[in-house]
């Protein structure tokens, strides 16, 4: 048994706030705009226009097949060509989770679109919407819905994730963690204190997932 | 925008070395399969049992399966690396600890494939629970008439089946661990995404490393993808209605 010595956590405590704040402004930002971007890749992926369906459908693809490290570094070295300009790996690493997980977020919109029943949108046409209105005012707000627990869960696993970000040197948690280990020459308690923060954070968002699961199905 | 292609980088000798950086990938390639596949292996044959366990009928073994999944589905992978690495020799009695540190051979090859095939033994262990919750109840209890033993029914009438069943949600899993077996470059093992940050370091020439890099992940996921397909065609249950292809 090796000696441990967890007074370190104390004096660690603000820089893990600060690491851990980043870490969910990635989240929420990546979630947010992911779920966007992925509900309008669903429409487009789902289209009868072909040639934006395959686009779409390439798109998420060949992200869902790629590693995401690879895809963070990918997104690293290729921006700042794009741009003209360095950009900071806090930069870089939003940009990176919004487009990586709206693949993600679009299968899941996808398939919470078809599971909507087709006389839904019968009902709405012989109502005299549009066929936007249609998708704005009947469809997608049930697909929401149905899909919302399958969107939470990808989210925490989109929050683990962010914990990749570590490849290109962003300031999240783990890093926090990483960087108090090492100036305090505590490194194993650093990484024990992390896990135990992504676990406890985690857990309880999959155990609330669970309940809502439940809360929010649409009695038919 | 000025970006100088140079195709035939791949052929060169790195900086400082014999070797050319085609070696390096092929290192690379080597040590992505090795750590793949042995996680898969550890993850199947963990994930049966943990699977299985959970759908115990005693409530005790129930829970410990669930334990199981639950802590190694909460903790991201690379946090988990770490702890493998770092943490857990220190858990370890004295002059194990120091071994594992000091003389294990390959340490950071035995750390990830552990690290990864536990971690990938929990959703193995979901889909298994799955599949075995998909089989009609008649099916358990005609065993149990014939005077099967529990373990027996499982051998023999429920495992089989089920397992079967599952082998399309297992293809993505299997396609998932060559994915995130990318993570093991953070403790050094030096396979695919590992060599592929030494050599655009090295060579400064990122997009032809990444393009090649990324190729070669490309081929794993398609190439697993198809030997489970060939396996999910051999094991057809009869009479259930199954993709034909």
């Amino acid at each position: 048994m090796g000696e441990f010595d967890f007074s370190v956590w104390g004096p660690s405590l603000p820089f893990i706030r600060d690491g851990l704040l980043f870490t969910l402004r990635l989240t929420l930002i990546a979630m947010s705009g992911g779920i966007v971007i992925g509900t309008l890749l669903a429409l487009a992926r789902l289209s009868p226009v072909k040639p934006l369906s395959l686009v779409a459908g390439a798109y998420v693809d060949t992200m869902r097949s790629i590693p995401l490290v690879m895809v963070i570094l990918w997104f690293f070295l290729v921006i700042p060509f794009l741009t003209g300009t360095p950009v900071g790996a806090e930069t870089s690493a939003i940009i990176t989770f919004t487009a990586f997980e709206a693949a993600f977020y679009c299968e899941i919109m996808r398939s919470g679109i078809q599971s909507v029943p087709r006389g839904q949108v019968w009902a709405a046409q012989a109502l005299g919407l549009t066929q936007t209105q249609a998708m704005v005012h009947v469809v997608l707000p049930q697909a929401l819905r149905n899909m919302l627990p399958v969107l939470l869960t990808q989210t925490i696993v989109l929050f683990q994730d962010t914990s990749l970000v570590y490849a290109i040197g962003a300031k999240d948690l783990l890093k926090a963690a990483d960087v108090v280990g090492k100036n305090y020459n505590r490194p194993v308690e650093m990484i024990v204190l992390s896990a135990l923060i992504y676990f406890a954070i985690c857990f309880s968002l999959s155990l609330a997932v669970r309940q809502l699961q439940k809360r929010v199905a649409i009695v038919r | 925008m000025n970006y100088h292609w140079n195709w035939g980088i791949f052929g060169e000798q790195v900086k400082g070395g014999e070797e050319t950086y085609l070696d390096w990938l092929a290192t690379g390639l080597g040590w992505t399969l090795a750590v793949s596949l042995t996680a898969w292996l550890l993850a199947l044959v963990i994930g049966i049992a943990v699977g299985a366990l959970r759908t115990a009928p005693s409530r005790p073994i129930a829970l410990i399966g669930s334990a199981w999944v639950e802590l190694f589905r909460n903790i991201p992978l690379l946090v988990q690396m770490f702890l493998w690495f770092f943490v857990v020799p220190e858990l370890l009695p004295q002059e194990w600890g120091l071994w594992v540190k000091q003389d294990m051979p390959a340490k950071e090859f035995v750390t990830a494939a552990l690290c990864l095939g536990f971690f990938t033994s929990a959703r193995v262990a979901e889909q298994v629970r799955a599949g075995i919750g998909s089989l009609p109840r008649g099916q358990r209890d005609a065993a149990l008439a014939l005077g099967l033993t529990l373990p027996q029914t499982y051998r023999h009438v429920i495992l089989p089946q089920a397992l079967r069943i599952v082998i399309p949600p297992l293809t993505s899993e299997f396609m998932n661990v060559f994915k995130n077996s990318s993570i093991a470059f953070a403790i050094g093992v030096m396979e695919l995404t590992f060599q592929a940050r030494q050599m655009q370091e090295d060579s400064e020439q990122g997009i032809e490393t990444y393009l090649a890099v990324t190729l070669l992940y490309f081929i794993c996921a398609f190439a697993a993808n198809r030997g489970m397909a060939w396996i999910e065609a051999r094991t057809r249950v009869p009479g259930l209605i199954a993709r034909t292809s």
